[in-house]
């Protein structure tokens, strides 16, 4: 049993990783609430972030920003933190904020469209909506392009 | 010096510096006159398509062009590669978009009312995403484009039919936000266990680590974001709605190029990121990408026959046309790749014609069923013919692109082995028939009383011109396949394969 929990310990954080993005992946698939469903995005968007972040940590390490500062003299047997994972990070934050706000002006719009963002009511609503292409249609088949 | 002087070395990321500015500066022309977005876009993308073919040009006389961004040499700073992939796929994007950007006209002008100046912005950032994923040599880079290129196909989708074209957006949001994470997930192990970003480094330096077990965690998450993004059978759920409901531009444009430049994405991660032995012969990832492709070249079919909107049905014939081209990388010999490199300019042509008249048609009708087409032969004889063309090029009749790249993979499937891959080649032309026969039935054979009174009622030139090129480019590569396969696919495929040109 406490090999099972060495083995946790010692890489708890892609353990933490993994668990918050199989949550997001399960409320992106299972929730029939939209607002629900980005929520889901977003904490298994910032799961990856996190498996970032805790990638670029050295043991002992500080904050990458170079010890002496201007003029002063550096100092050399600083450890730094990997910066560039950081960096990177910074720019997928930018995506994911994009991607959230797309997807809730798409969900005003679904509900100005439908009045709910359930995803049960929206499917009910375009079944009944869309009579054109439906059986019926398809066996009246009246030419009608000549009646433009 | 001249001007030219000045510019030409930075011709590479002018492919994608054009489109981007001028997305950003097209609300200025727009707010100048309505009317002057189109001028502009046609005006960016000619000038693109200039650059991207003198690229290629110069690829093939020179070899590859590298390109640093600010100076930074490559494994620190971010690198543009032009190699004849990455110019292969850029002449196409610029092709099919400059070709849609013409047809946009009249079409934009009564799809989305009011709106063609933010339609044309998107259009022109659209095409910068697509354009960066594909020259670029920098793996995040590649994945910021990634995204650049995804959230404006939500937007183009979104400014489709009213509700249906919204909810077939926020659907492939999720999809695609999926798709993107878990690409930038495979990004952080490679990143992990290389400490480099940039894809030749990478190459470099990843045989050293294969045995580890977190580089294959990164194939294969690498290989399911991208198989969303293609939509390879299994994950296509949000294909056939995306394309259904966006405004008939940009259902071109996406059909034509998105699920392109996602099968180059396949093409690039695999054989230069990995290494071909690794992902041949080690893992085994072509021949699982073969059978998945094969599945897909089945189900599309079948799917697309039980359609009665055209675009519906032109999307799932996607579907199944996707998986040629994966079946042509997935065969991994050099017949079957060359079949499946031709195929991705085939049908960029292709599929791109067959949305383009079913928007004419819808521009001119208002009608998607095919089953209410008879007598659109007699109302609208070039835009039916353009029809007629690009549906037995996608059955794949001789003397029409359709069948060289057939050709191809039905011989890469023998050399490889692989007797089931022809018959369902095979199958699948049938099936082909099936599908498009229906509408060649309603659209030239209609009850004699029902069609005598129609009247001869065509679209639009600007819809006319480009929709006749790309008809009389999918039967000039029919008979001429020779220029693209000799110039540009032989020598590709040796260099993917690592063969290094046959003795």
């Amino acid at each position: 049993m406490s090999g099972i929990l060495d083995i946790v310990y010692a890489e708890y954080n892609y353990w933490i990783y993994v668990t918050l993005m199989m949550i997001g992946f399960y409320a992106m698939i299972a929730k029939k609430n939209l607002i629900k469903k980005v929520i889901g995005a977003n904490i298994f968007q910032t799961a990856i972030f996190l498996f970032y972040i805790s990638l670029s940590d050295v043991t002992g390490g500080t904050a990458p920003i170079l010890m002496g500062g201007h003029g002063g003299e550096h100092a050399a047997d600083v450890i730094y933190t990997n910066p560039v994972p950081h960096v990177l990070i910074l720019t997928a934050i930018v995506v994911a904020v994009s991607t959230t706000a797309v997807a809730l002006a798409l969900i005003i719009r679904i509900y100005n469209e439908y009045g709910s963002i359930e995803e049960d009511v929206i499917l009910a609503a375009r079944r009944k909506l869309q009579p054109e292409f439906s059986e019926h249609a398809r066996q009246k088949g009246v030419a009608e392009v000549g009646r433009q | 010096m001249t001007g030219f002087d000045l510019i030409a070395p930075h011709l590479p990321v002018l492919i994608v510096v054009i489109p981007l500015i001028a997305g950003f500066l097209t609300p200025i022309v727009g707010w100048i006159d309505r009317r002057l977005p189109w001028y502009w876009v046609v005006l960016a993308m000619f000038v693109v398509l200039l650059i991207t073919g003198n690229n290629l040009v110069t690829v093939i006389n020179s070899g590859t062009i590298q390109y640093k961004l600010g100076g930074w040499d490559p494994p620190f700073g971010i690198e543009y590669v032009i190699d004849l992939l990455n110019g292969f796929v850029c002449l196409i994007i610029a092709f099919i978009a400059f070709m849609v950007s013409i047809y946009s006209k009249e079409s934009v002008k009564k799809e989305v009312p009011g709106k063609t100046t933010p339609f044309y912005s998107v259009f022109l950032l659209l095409i910068t995403g697509l354009m960066g994923m594909t020259i670029t040599g920098d793996i995040f880079n590649f994945y910021v484009f990634l995204e650049i290129s995804s959230l404006t196909a939500y937007a183009l989708i979104a400014m489709g039919d009213r509700g249906d074209g919204v909810v077939a957006s926020f659907n492939y949001l999720i999809m695609g936000t999926v798709a993107a994470s878990f690409i930038l997930l495979g990004i952080g192990y490679l990143y992990a266990v290389t400490d480099t970003l940039n894809m030749a480094d990478m190459q470099n330096i990843l045989p050293g680590v294969y045995e580890s077990k977190v580089v294959l965690a990164a194939l294969a998450f690498f290989m399911v974001g991208f198989s969303i993004k293609v939509g390879l059978f299994p994950l296509h759920s949000w294909l056939p709605d995306a394309y259904t409901h966006a405004p008939s531009t940009a259902s071109a444009l996406i059909a034509g190029l998105m699920t392109k430049v996602g099968a180059y994405a396949v093409i690039r991660f695999m054989f230069g990121v990995f290494t071909p032995d690794f992902v041949i012969n080690t893992t085994q990832m072509t021949h699982i990408l073969a059978w998945a492709a094969a599945l897909a070249i089945i189900v599309g079919s079948v799917l697309a026959i039980a359609q009665s909107d055209i675009k519906r049905m032109l999307a799932y014939s996607s579907i199944s046309q996707i998986g040629y081209i994966l079946l042509g990388v997935g065969l991994a010999n050099m017949i079957g790749m060359e079949g499946g490199l031709l195929h991705l300019l085939n049908h960029a042509l292709m599929k791109c014609a067959l949305f383009l008249v079913a928007g004419a048609i819808f521009y001119k009708t208002g009608i998607r069923n095919l089953y209410q087409f008879k007598g659109l032969g007699k109302k609208m004889p070039v835009t039916t013919t353009v029809f007629l063309i690009a549906a037995l090029s996608m059955i794949g009749v001789p003397g029409t692109v359709g069948f060289t790249s057939k050709w191809y993979l039905a011989l890469g499937s023998v050399d490889a082995g692989q007797w089931i891959f022809v018959f369902v080649i095979l199958l699948s032309s049938l099936l082909n028939i099936v599908y498009f026969w229906r509408i060649f039935d309603n659209i030239w054979f209609g009850h004699p009383h029902e069609i005598e009174n129609i009247k001869r009622d065509e679209a639009p030139l600007t819809m006319l011109i480009p929709m006749v090129i790309l008809a009389f480019l999918c039967v000039f590569f029919g008979f001429f396949a020779y220029y693209p396969v000799h110039y540009v696919i032989e020598p590709l495929s040796e260099a993917l394969l690592g063969l290094g040109g046959v003795p």
